[in-house]
């Protein structure tokens, strides 16, 4: 049965925007999709791209990066280099998704199955993000920490604020915890803590110092003692809970950044699934809706045109290579997997026996509810896809003289390939190894963090800068030591407290 | 349920804040931009924004992450001919990486580049001018508009009633009401005084009459004294400021020991008197007299660019000012402002020529002669003769300049005069 069109041009109006919503909702539900309830916000282009400077949040505290970015922002889109339908959606209950005011309604349908659909259901349901954020609450913590902040540059001065900010920024990634669940955040107990921890902690800070265990016998005393006990990943926790100078406002500026770098954690490690699954969802609503006729061929070719750009994938000697583009590989994984779950090929037989021919709703489902970038590629990425992709693997070793390729897309290739690909997306090796390693209680508190080299891989020469910033929240010297896999220290960064 | 919210208008301008911190953060880099430009913008040019590029690596955030080196295995897509085991030599920048890394060496090709409206501008146009807040304030507005006086209007605030024209209005209503009642009151009265000749105050006729008076009366004192209809207020509209036209004379010495900082210094301060000028007068027109032994009237770009050797003579340049000001700019139509900025140096028995030409054909027709001296050394001839001048005029400024923002104090006068 075909139905009539639900609109003829590409203006939007609201009502418009209501019908299109409302049949995307039925389609995205038949389908199977679960989701948290959905907010559509329509807002202008300035307000996009301030969105887009304040990493999509909609309230942020204030600080010059985010002016730098909106700069950048409008700069490039006033040049027009930013094609994407620009669609934000928030990882929040309900779940907020922006239009913006400039697109035509074909852009608008599009961004609502993509972003208030796609997006949504990943949000809610995969693994990482149940685990690590709370949609909930997210908001209200943003509102806290903008109050807060603004607060503390009226009490001490916009020069401090921004400083400390500034040194937690470049430590920001540091301040993750990666497998310990964080508490759920809000705004209400927040505040209500707030004041109990500052002067709880600063009690305790002193009394680090204070308890220094003393010499109980000859033979403890040969023996060096660490603290910390075992080596801390989170940077910024520790410095929060044991820099000894710091006040307790400032303390409360660390854990304000470190709360919002651990929301964003799983943001960061599940793009090409995110990206993927948003963008197989839009594809598959939006050509479902066209098959109940509820939009014309006008419509279906604007919005093909927009899709085929946001999954183009240029070789790795064009000049518009850039990496990996995510939408383009989380795309076609997600198609190959339904392929593979309903016109399987031998080799999918061979390679994927245990979803070659099962339901391919419940097979994605459980794909996206399981996985990380990382386990998905080496679970998920089959022959089809290296071979579609042309991908090959390159060894760049610096101990030679020229690289080498070593793995193609073909029969040999194929398993290297995958794992290559799946260790590319492992945050664990992308990001430097470096934990907080001691700190020297009965000296001159030096702060020893240990970088572990990770094949032989330096920091690259920024880490200079980066060590004035842990010494200044840390309030003492900082040394940063790199060592290799046999355990030798090979460099050894320096930093004095008084670096700025 | 679903939810549809118009956010379109509220939250505008939310980034101006960040915008504000980041343009704080980076001034010492933009000032050195906005010298640059200085130097590259007309004298004239002063209302508009400016492109502004600062070194990308001084807006780079640090973070730990890896260099170059070690092993490392990537896998790129769009393989075309290579088999496994090709060996490649190793591409520059950043091996396997493709582009994103080679950027990073090629300096000054890779500044941030932003745009600067027109009052950020300004503003930090003027910081090393070390402006004054009103000046600052009075410069960066653009219409300004004045009250003037539009007659009067029935409504208004009650600070604005005109007593006379409210009460003479009052008046006229009262007589124009109880007109027709005196008339007949009038009447009346002659009539009872007539008829009380022949009758008895008692009789009917007589009261019926003077019941009749005593209404007419009533009625008369009922005309109020004032009504609200009454009240007239002094009606003020706002009006263009009045526009007339300037002229600018830029004298500056060309000679040898004008170096380009010199030259750049004196750009600012004709910079200034011109944006003074804009906010003055609608009309301005700058005529640039360059000079050493000998002047000429040149366009903006010999002016500042050209440099000539050989000796100093000022009153060469005064001279052709006044000329030029006998031929094109009369007085009357014309408001002159002037502006001069030299080293100092000046052929010795000139000095008091230039005393004499500006007492008698300068002086008395310009509005405002602003001179300074940039230099360092101690003060020339020049200097001396025209303290006299100082003391003898009140719109003669000088002043000797090392440091920009020294420029100021030169045209405080100038700016105090159109405050008050």
């Amino acid at each position: 049965m075909t139905r009539k069109p639900i609109s003829e041009t590409s203006e939007w109006t609201f009502e418009l925007i209501e019908e299109y919503h409302t049949e995307i909702e039925r389609i995205a539900g038949n389908f199977g999709l679960s989701t948290y309830p959905v907010q559509l916000e329509i807002i202008t282009t300035e307000q996009m791209m301030d969105a887009y400077s304040s990493v999509g949040m909609p309230v942020g505290y204030s600080h010059w990066t985010f002016g730098k970015e909106f700069v950048n922002t409008e700069k490039n889109y006033k040049r027009g280099q930013m094609g994407l339908a620009y669609e934000i959606v928030i990882n929040s209950d309900p779940c907020i998704a922006y239009l913006m005011e400039e697109n035509s309604m074909p852009m608008q349908a599009l961004v609502i199955a993509h972003a208030a659909y796609g997006h949504n259901s990943f949000f809610k349901n995969n693994y990482l993000f149940t685990t690590w954020t709370s949609a909930d609450s997210i908001i209200d913590y943003l509102l806290f920490a903008k109050e807060y902040i603004l607060n503390c540059e009226q009490r001490h001065g916009e020069e401090a604020v921004e400083n400390i900010l500034d040194s937690c920024h470049a430590l920001k990634n540091f301040g993750v915890d990666r497998y310990k669940r964080p508490p759920t955040l809000s705004m209400q107990e927040e505040q209500n803590r707030q004041k109990e921890r500052e002067e709880y902690l600063q009690s305790q800070i002193n009394e680090l110092w204070k308890t220094i265990p003393a010499r109980q016998s000859n033979t403890d005393a040969d023996q060096p003692q660490h603290y910390p006990d075992e080596p801390q990943e989170n940077i910024l926790y520790f410095i929060e809970k044991n820099a000894p100078l710091l006040e307790p406002w400032q303390r409360e500026i660390v854990r304000i950044v470190r709360k919002i770098s651990q929301y964003f954690y799983p943001q960061r490690q599940t793009q090409v699934m995110n990206e993927g699954w948003a963008t197989f969802w839009h594809y598959t609503i939006l050509n479902k809706l066209y098959d109940e006729g509820l939009c014309n061929d006008g419509f279906m070719i604007e919005f093909l045109q927009s899709h085929t750009n946001v999954v183009q994938q240029p070789g790795f000697d064009s000049p518009y290579y850039s990496g990996i583009n995510p939408y383009a590989l989380g795309f076609n994984m997600m198609s190959d997997i339904r392929r593979i779950c309903e016109h399987p090929t031998d080799e999918d037989r061979e390679w994927f026996p245990e979803i070659a021919g099962s339901n391919w709703l419940e097979t994605m489902d459980f794909a996206m509810r399981n996985f990380k970038d990382e386990s998905f590629i080496g679970q998920y990425l089959s022959p089809k896809v290296i071979r579609d992709f042309k991908l090959f693997a390159i060894t760049d070793d610096d101990k030679k003289r020229q690289i080498e390729v070593s793995a193609i897309h073909n029969t040999s290739g194929y398993q290297s390939v995958r794992k290559t690909l799946s260790e590319q997306y492992n945050l664990g090796s992308i990001e430097p190894n470096i934990q907080v390693y001691d700190v020297d209680l009965k000296g001159d508190r030096t702060l020893t963090l240990r970088h572990t080299q990770f094949q032989r891989r330096p920091l690259d020469k920024s880490a200079h800068e980066v060590l004035k910033h842990a010494a200044r929240l840390w309030g003492f010297n900082v040394i940063l030591e790199s060592v290799d896999d046999k355990g030798r220290i090979t460099r050894t960064y320096e930093s004095k407290s008084s670096s700025f | 349920m679903t939810q549809i919210v118009d956010r379109r208008l509220n939250g505008k301008n939310k980034s101006a804040v960040n915008r504000q911190k980041f343009l704080r953060r980076f001034r010492q880099q933009i000032k050195k931009s906005i010298e640059n430009v200085i130097a590259e913008r007309s004298v004239t040019d002063l209302d508009k924004g400016e492109k502004i590029s600062i070194p990308r690596k001084d807006t780079n955030e640090p973070f730990f992450h890896h260099g170059k080196g070690g092993h490392r295995e990537v896998v790129n897509p769009g393989n075309k001919e290579f088999q496994a085991g090709d060996k490649i030599p190793r591409p520059e920048g950043g091996a396997g990486q493709g582009g994103s890394e080679a950027s990073d060496s090629g300096e000054g090709t890779d500044d941030f580049v932003f745009e600067l409206s027109r009052e950020e501008f300004l503003q930090f146009f003027f910081e090393d001018l070390e402006l004054p807040n009103l000046v600052k304030t009075k410069l960066s507005t653009i219409n300004e508009t004045k009250k003037v006086r539009a007659g009067h209007t029935s409504e208004g605030i009650p600070a604005n009633i005109n007593i006379v024209r409210s009460l003479t209005g009052a008046m006229g209503r009262r007589i124009a009401l109880r007109a027709p009642y005196k008339k007949e009151l009038k009447q009346k009265q002659a009539e009872l005084d007539d008829l009380l000749k022949r009758h008895n105050n008692t009789d009917q006729i007589i009261i019926d009459l003077m019941d009749r008076i005593e209404f007419l009366k009533k009625k008369i004192q009922k005309v109020p004294f004032i009504d609200s209809f009454d009240l007239r207020y002094d009606n003020r509209i706002d009006e263009p400021k009045p526009t007339t036209q300037a002229v600018m004379f830029c004298i500056m010495d060309v000679s040898g020991s004008m170096g380009r900082e010199e030259k750049d210094i004196s750009k600012r301060f004709f910079m200034l008197l011109y944006l003074f000028l804009t906010r003055t007068y609608e009309k301005i027109q700058v005529v640039f007299i360059s000079h050493h032994t000998i002047a000429s009237e040149v366009d903006e770009e010999t002016f500042f660019y050209s440099r000539e050797t050989g000796g100093t003579v000022v009153s060469s340049a005064l001279k052709l000012m006044s000329s030029i000001v006998q031929e094109r700019y009369p007085t009357d139509d014309w408001n002159i402002y002037a502006a001069q900025a030299s080293d100092g140096d000046n052929w010795h028995n000139d000095s008091s020529i230039c005393k004499k030409i500006l007492n008698e054909k300068i002086m008395p027709f310009v509005q405002y002669f602003a001179y300074i001296e940039i230099t360092a050394d101690r003060h020339q001839n020049l200097w001396e003769e025209y303290t006299d001048i100082k003391s003898d005029w009140d719109n003669f400024a000088m002043k000797r300049i090392e440091k920009i923002p020294d420029i100021y104090p030169v045209f405080r006068k100038l700016f105090k005069k159109r405050n008050t």
